[in-house]
């Protein structure tokens, strides 16, 4: 379970960030999860609260942008959707696809008062 | 407190009941940083730090009971008169890791992760602390028993290697692609099992390469031996690089 550790750097990045701009109490705060990042969004959410009691983060509003994922084939070159457990490419069967998106596990914006 | 009128009422509601020349919308900031830059950019200079050194570091990683442990000791009694190691053991709770380590007569340290269920790079950082990197070839570091986390978590390393036993069945790669994926090599251990179970090596190495095409595939057994030399003779020659990149 990193989700505790990854929810904990949302807040630091999002604390960290507000106060570097004059401070203020935060009010929304976007996140992109990447489908092949092995981040699971709701395990976040579920850490929020916890980790942004007492912070200039508490009761902000979560936003999950989730990027689905996408891989090109080393062999053919073709582009294609996939998840975890995509391992040929769709068009020649070639393994090793290579991830093009869907990692990220970013801090995009923050909205603050 | 507001920040642009430096009034101290804490919630937007409250703080309408007066009045104000500017309006409270919330201003947007955009950040645009990754969320695992802080154990990168540690990881970035661990990684600077055993280069130096001329330090071959290893991350072993698995299920718990794989064998990792097993295979430290069998390793380190084969070759630490010959190459110069130290181990760093992660583990939730106990010290038993590292006492099986000491008892070898390397140096052992011991990092506890309490709820943690993988090592990250500060901890690393702080555990090679232990160490006197000028006198070591290799730095072996046990990860948490845990085929999910660790995948995500660069500690420096030059090569995750992950450990699969054969007793956990054929298509663990399958089944926790990341670890798989991230490995640059993969051990099967407990060959000696062979024959007691309806295990399919064939298969396993079949699902290994469709998970990671370029993963070098050792399979092994710490108890019997069996296989144990093509994995020293790797070590070695992967230490004999490493110095002559650190002198270059
Ligand atoms: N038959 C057989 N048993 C082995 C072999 N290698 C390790 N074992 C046994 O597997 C069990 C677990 O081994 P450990 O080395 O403690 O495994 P580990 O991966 O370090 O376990 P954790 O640190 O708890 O994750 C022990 O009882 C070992 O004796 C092997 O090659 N063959
Ligand atoms: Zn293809
Ligand atoms: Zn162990
Ligand atoms: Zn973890
Ligand atoms: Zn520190």
């Amino acid at each position: 379970m990193h989700e505790l550790g990854i929810t904990q750097s949302i807040v630091d990045i999002a604390e960290r960030t507000t106060r570097k701009h004059g401070g203020g109490r935060v009010r929304s705060v976007t996140v992109e999860i990447g489908e092949l990042s092995g981040v699971i969004p709701d395990a976040v959410e579920f850490c929020f609260e916890v980790c942004s009691k007492g912070t200039l983060l508490e009761g902000a509003r979560l936003v999950i942008e989730t990027v689905p994922g996408q891989g090109r084939c080393p062999q053919c070159q073709t582009e294609q959707a996939i998840d975890n457990y995509s391992f040929a490419c769709e068009n020649c069967g070639a393994f090793g696809l290579e991830r093009v998106r869907g990692e990220e596990l970013r801090i995009k914006e923050l909205e603050v008062d | 407190m507001c920040i642009d009128c430096g009034c101290s009422e804490r919630t937007g509601q409250a703080h309408h009941h007066h009045d104000h020349d500017h309006d409270h919308d919330g201003r947007t900031i955009r950040v645009e940083e990754n969320l695992l830059a802080k154990n990168d950019r540690l990881a970035a200079a661990n990684r600077v730090r055993f280069t130096r050194h001329g330090l071959l570091t290893l991350n072993l990683v698995s299920s718990p009971g794989s064998g990792k442990t097993t295979l430290l000791e069998t390793t380190l009694r084969a070759l630490k008169d010959e190459l110069r190691f130290a181990v760093l053991e992660g583990d939730q709770q106990t010290s038993n890791d590292a006492d099986r380590i000491a008892a070898t007569g390397v140096p052992a340290h011991q990092i506890n992760t309490g709820a943690g269920c993988h090592l990250d790079a500060h901890m690393v950082a702080h555990g090679v602390d232990h160490f006197d990197l000028d006198n070591l070839d290799v730095l072996l570091i046990e990860n948490v028993g845990n085929l999910v986390c660790p995948a995500s978590f660069d500690l420096g390393e030059d090569s995750k290697v992950t450990v699969l036993s054969i007793t956990e069945g054929e298509d663990k790669p399958l089944k926790y692609p990341q670890m798989f994926r991230a490995a640059a090599i993969v051990i099967v251990n407990k060959i000696d099992l062979l024959p007691h179970l309806d295990f399919d090596l064939d298969q396993c190495r079949q699902f290994i390469r469709q998970v990671n095409p370029q993963a070098r595939i050792f399979e092994l057994s710490c108890r019997s031996g069996a296989g144990m030399d093509a994995w020293y003779d790797w070590l070695r020659a992967q230490v004999a690089a490493k110095r002559q990149q650190a002198q270059s």
